[in-house]
């Protein structure tokens, strides 16, 4: 059963992907194709990492276990959409034009904050296997918190680069936000659990 | 106004194939005289004005906050815009205040065509066949006296019908200016409309400004107030952020915006393997402008 949902929960992650290239192949990108492209699959990176992280809450306020399993892979298509993203940028907007691209990671703190977070999945995306769960033992969901960080450094990096309307990134803000705190208000309400069966 | 009726009639496309043809009758004979064939690299160069943008695309892609901070807002937002009647009114340090009719504006002064290239802030541009005249014939409408230093635009208030005004996003109504003397020079335009055709709502109909060698924002939209003043002016984009724009908002490669690279822009030309080209010193129109600012700290006055 379990292995169904994950197949339609796959194919549904590729819709946004599908998109896209259907706009590219009918030349229906509009008057700025790239930054068409740019926006699609960035706000689509920011929606996985919101997906990603709604997982354990949903868990916990429906009681079924299997939203768990679908979290590695909502995961990985957010660091499979943020690293078209990033490819947009430096690969059809700046040609790969190193000296252009390290300038502006310097000098545009948007970039930077983009770049960080896209730079912070990487290891993440490497230790997603259920093998470098084992291995990591406890550091593995240390290490995996920093998806919150990555999260709401997806979202400064939004704040940064709107130009006057933030109604859009402050939407994003405030459900990463409730899902943090629900997270920390789950933990504790486990912690409480755990403490009142040791006495 | 004779121009205007010989393109109304004219679809963009059989327009465009014909600015090409005579273009291209253009290159031949000075390709013929100078021996050489056309460079195609022309497009990198930034000064070639012969590719205009396409009409859909002037039309549809819009910065024009008064209808929404969506590309595509101001022309979904902007069809049933009231631009008849209309009144601009001249009044500051002038010796005889006038508000002029818009059809009397129209009739006094012929729009020739003026293919001119807007840079956009952000980092893109278009090539754009305005009609229009100088602003520089209306203000010597008025008799202004010599404590004249700068003109003030005044975009129309109007939150009924402009309904990005509802929202508070910039300081409305729109307020833009320019010394005086950028304001006379024969470059700095009085737009009436675009194509060959009336100029339509979401360009800044009825009657706009147009100034080649600064960003786009500073090319105030819907004017229904021209003030000389004693002092610089505010403007809108001034008092949200005055870190990142400055009064004069020149086009400057080498200066950048705290947000974007201002060394490369996108040609706005829906081809997603276009290749970004370099921006120029004024926008391209550095002989006609530098002298304006001769002495001056573009990077202290930017
Ligand atoms: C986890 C990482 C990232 C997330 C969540 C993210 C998210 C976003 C979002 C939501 C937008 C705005 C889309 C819109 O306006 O509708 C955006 C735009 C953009 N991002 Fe990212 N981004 C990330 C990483 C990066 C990286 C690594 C780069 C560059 C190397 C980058 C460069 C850009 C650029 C250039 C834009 C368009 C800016 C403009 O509109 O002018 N982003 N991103």
């Amino acid at each position: 059963m379990i292995k169904y949902f994950r197949l339609i929960v796959f194919l549904l992650s590729l819709i946004p992907l599908i998109i896209i290239l259907m706009k590219i192949f009918f030349d229906n990108l509009g008057p700025e194709p790239i930054k068409e492209i740019t926006n699609h699959t960035g706000n689509w990176t920011l929606l996985f990492l919101i997906f990603t992280l709604s997982m354990s809450p949903l868990k916990k306020i429906t009681n079924i276990n299997i939203w768990i399993s679908f979290r590695r892979m909502l995961g990985l298509f957010a660091f499979f959409y943020a690293s078209l993203h990033m490819l947009t940028y430096t690969g059809l907007d700046y040609r790969f034009d190193l000296t252009a691209i390290s300038k502006d990671i310097i000098t545009k703190k948007y970039i930077f904050a983009g770049f960080t977070a896209w730079f912070l999945l990487i290891p993440l995306a490497l230790t997603s296997s259920k093998k470098m769960m084992i291995l990591l033992k406890h550091n593995w969901k240390k290490l995996h918190r920093l998806i919150y960080l990555i999260s709401i450094l997806g979202v400064i990096h939004f704040i940064w680069l709107v130009k006057k309307d933030l109604t859009e990134p402050l939407i994003y803000l405030i459900i990463i936000l409730v899902l943090l705190i629900l997270r920390i208000r789950f933990n504790k309400n486990a912690l409480l659990l755990f403490d009142n069966k040791r006495s | 106004m004779k121009k205007i009726n010989y393109s109304q009639i004219t679809p963009e496309k059989i327009y465009i194939k014909r600015r090409k043809f005579i273009k291209s009758l253009g290159y031949g004979l000075s390709s013929a005289s100078l021996s050489s064939i056309p460079l195609i690299s022309n497009a990198f160069a930034n000064t070639d004005l012969s590719k205009l943008t396409d009409y859909e695309y002037i039309t549809t892609y819009n910065n024009y906050y008064e209808f929404g901070t969506n590309k595509s807002d101001p022309y979904l937002n902007s069809q049933e815009f009231k631009t008849k009647p209309w009144t601009v009114r001249i009044e500051g340090e002038v010796e005889n205040p006038i508000n002029l009719s818009i059809e009397e504006i129209l009739s006094s002064f012929s729009s020739e065509e003026r293919v001119y290239r807007l840079r956009c802030v952000e980092g893109w541009s278009m090539i754009i066949p305005w009609m229009g005249f100088s602003l520089s014939q209306l203000l010597n409408k008025v008799n202004f006296k010599t404590t004249a230093k700068f003109v003030q635009f005044e975009t129309i208030y109007d939150p009924e019908q402009m309904i990005g005004q509802q929202k508070s996003i910039l300081n409305w109504p729109y307020t833009e200016g320019l010394r005086i003397d950028e304001a006379m020079h024969p470059l700095t335009t009085v737009v009436t409309g675009l194509y060959g055709k009336s100029l339509p709502n979401q360009n800044g109909a009825p009657l706009r400004i147009f100034v080649p060698w600064k960003y786009g924002f500073k090319s105030a939209k819907s004017i229904v107030k021209i003030k000389l003043v004693k002092d610089m002016p505010n403007s809108s984009w001034m008092i949200t952020s005055p870190r990142e724009y400055g009064f004069y908002s020149n086009v400057n490669p080498n200066i950048d915006h705290p947000r974007w690279s201002q060394a490369t822009e996108r040609p706005i030309n829906g081809d997603m393997f276009a290749p970004r080209i370099k921006t120029l010193m004024f926008n391209g129109y550095a002989d006609e402008v530098a002298h304006l600012y001769s002495g001056m700290d573009l990077k202290k006055y930017f």
